[in-house]
């Protein structure tokens, strides 16, 4: 039962103006600009764009700053700006094998075509704290553009058959912002959850499959991260235009499959494709997408987490879950009065019987 | 219907239009507004307005199509005095931004593409320079494999 209560507004009033207060920290440190975390802290603003399910580097910026840093609390800033935005359509699927790829690596083959291309990565660095004062840099070294479209990886594999075709389909994309979700969910249906769900969720389940949780034999047949052109056919043009560039994580494995009395042994896939920079997550996203393949795919179920699409999809959205967690902060006086007659009632009985 | 509505009298290729169009969809606003700092009389016929546009890809690149997320977009539809219809459509929230694109867009049907296409070239040029900037440091990062000499070859 919910009972209406007032009061409380001038506490709220003063919390809000010392929260203010504390975002800004000590004045005498200049305030951080919105430019200055989208261009040094961009793979906190990629995080944001990819769970809050919108590219806009400068908004996810300027709600990171708002939200102290605390980054969900910046993807529920997102998410709830987003609902006040209205919906001027659906762009053309983007063409990846188009990507301008800042990074592109295979863990299956060493020789490819484009060549293994390692970006702006972490990758071999010692991680050790640099004190050093990073302001004075060499600018980074320019090589020998190659073609400007790289082949995926998996189509050398596709070739030959030694992969699992993957069929031209148009079937309408279902849409999780208009419609609930529902199970069982589509292969596209997923992968939108799992675009927009939290990585470290995500990154628990995948590492659970490696462990043997629904184990898939995952190798990362490619991985590329880089710039697509957006299309959108526009109906008052009657053709489609370019109406911008986002940056994507691609990521492909290719993992192992016995074969069955209908198909010969091959190998599978799995995907996963998210907003920005966030090779992280979108390992993740296709290793999780392999292993909630499993039905589809003839495969037994273990009974592991990461194979149970109700379990994952229900639960990796984080701000569904930390507004259903959170919630039982605030006040429950009614029901914990409730529960508390009752537990004194229940104490009572049992002395009167006792006694 | 508006009387200034007339079409051009001669319209321009529609790969052309789609190219300025894309272009400028991508510029910055500040840049854009280098093109043409001042705008012309026009009418809006559609007043700028934000947006989101969701952007779709495909179930291992090329499969099934699914949502990937949204992007925001700015769009806005103006008429010129001469009654040339200008399309704009930028990514991002910048209304002024949307509103210069349409006036270009609607310039660019009329003689005044003479003097806007030789600077939305070098807008053009200058993307695309940056973009081969990037494609040659990603150049740079990759990696040449060399075999080492086993001691038993030896």
């Amino acid at each position: 039962m919910y009972v209406a209560v007032k009061g409380g507004e001038r506490a709220i009033a003063n919390a809000h103006a010392w929260l203010a207060e504390e975002r800004r920290g000590d004045p005498a440190e200049p305030l951080l600009s919105v430019a200055q975390i989208r261009e040094q802290m961009a793979l906190a603003v990629n995080r944001v764009m990819a769970e809050g399910s919108l590219y806009d580097p400068d908004l996810a910026a300027l709600a990171i700053r708002q939200a102290r840093g605390d980054l969900i609390e910046a993807v529920f800033l997102i998410r709830a700006y987003r609902t006040t935005l209205p919906r001027l359509g659906s762009s053309v699927p983007v063409d990846t094998g188009a990507m301008a790829v800042d990074r592109r690596v295979s863990a299956t083959f060493k020789d490819l075509p484009g060549g293994q291309v390692l970006g702006p990565t972490f990758d071999y660095t010692h991680r050790l704290l640099d004190f050093a004062e990073a302001a004075a840099m060499d600018p980074a070294p320019l090589g020998t553009p190659g073609p400007a479209r790289v082949p995926h990886v998996t189509a050398i594999l596709d070739r030959d058959g030694l992969i699992e075709p993957v069929a031209p389909d148009d079937t309408p994309a279902p849409d999780l912002t208009r419609e609930p979700l529902e199970l069982p969910a589509s292969r596209a249906l997923r992968l939108q959850a799992l675009a927009r769900g939290d990585e470290g969720f995500l990154l628990s389940l995948a590492y659970s499959t490696q462990r043997g949780y629904g184990r898939t034999h995952a190798f990362v047949g490619e991985l590329r991260i880089g710039r697509v052109p957006v299309e959108m056919e526009i109906p008052e043009l009657g053709f489609a235009i370019q109406i911008g560039e986002i940056e994507l994580s691609e990521c492909e494995t290719v993992n192992q499959f016995k074969g069955s009395r209908t198909e010969p042994a091959q190998f599978t896939r799995g995907y996963g494709l998210v907003l920005g920079q966030s090779e992280r997550k979108a390992i993740a996203v296709s290793l999780v997408d392999r292993a909630l393949r499993w039905q589809e795919l003839g495969e037994d179920d273990s009974g592991a987490p990461a194979q149970d699409a109700e379990f994952v999809l229900s639960h990796c959205d984080n701000i569904q879950a930390t507004g259903f967690l959170e919630h039982i902060k605030l006040p429950h006086y009614v029901d914990f009065q409730a529960e508390l007659e009752l537990v004194r009632r229940l104490r009572q009985e049992a002395n009167e019987a006792a006694s | 219907m508006d009387p200034r509505r007339k079409m051009p009298a001669k319209a321009p290729p529609p790969n052309e239009r789609r190219d300025w169009l894309s272009l400028m969809a991508r510029s910055a606003p500040d840049r854009l507004a280098r093109v043409l700092p001042d705008l012309p009389d026009h009418d809006l016929l559609r007043a700028p307005e934000t947006g989101n546009v969701m952007v779709q890809g495909r179930v291992s690149a090329t499969g099934a199509p699914f949502n990937i997320a949204e992007m925001t977009v700015t769009r806005c539809s103006v008429v010129l005095s001469c009654g040339t219809v200008g399309h704009g459509h930028v990514q991002g929230r910048s209304r002024s931004h949307a509103r210069r694109a349409a006036v270009i867009d609607a310039l660019m049907q009329t003689g005044a593409a003479a003097t806007l296409t030789p600077q939305l070239r070098a807008m053009e040029a200058e993307a695309q320079a940056a973009t081969t900037e990037r494609a040659a440091k990603a150049a740079a990062t990759r990696v040449e494999f060399f075999t080492l000499q086993r001691g038993e070859d030896t």
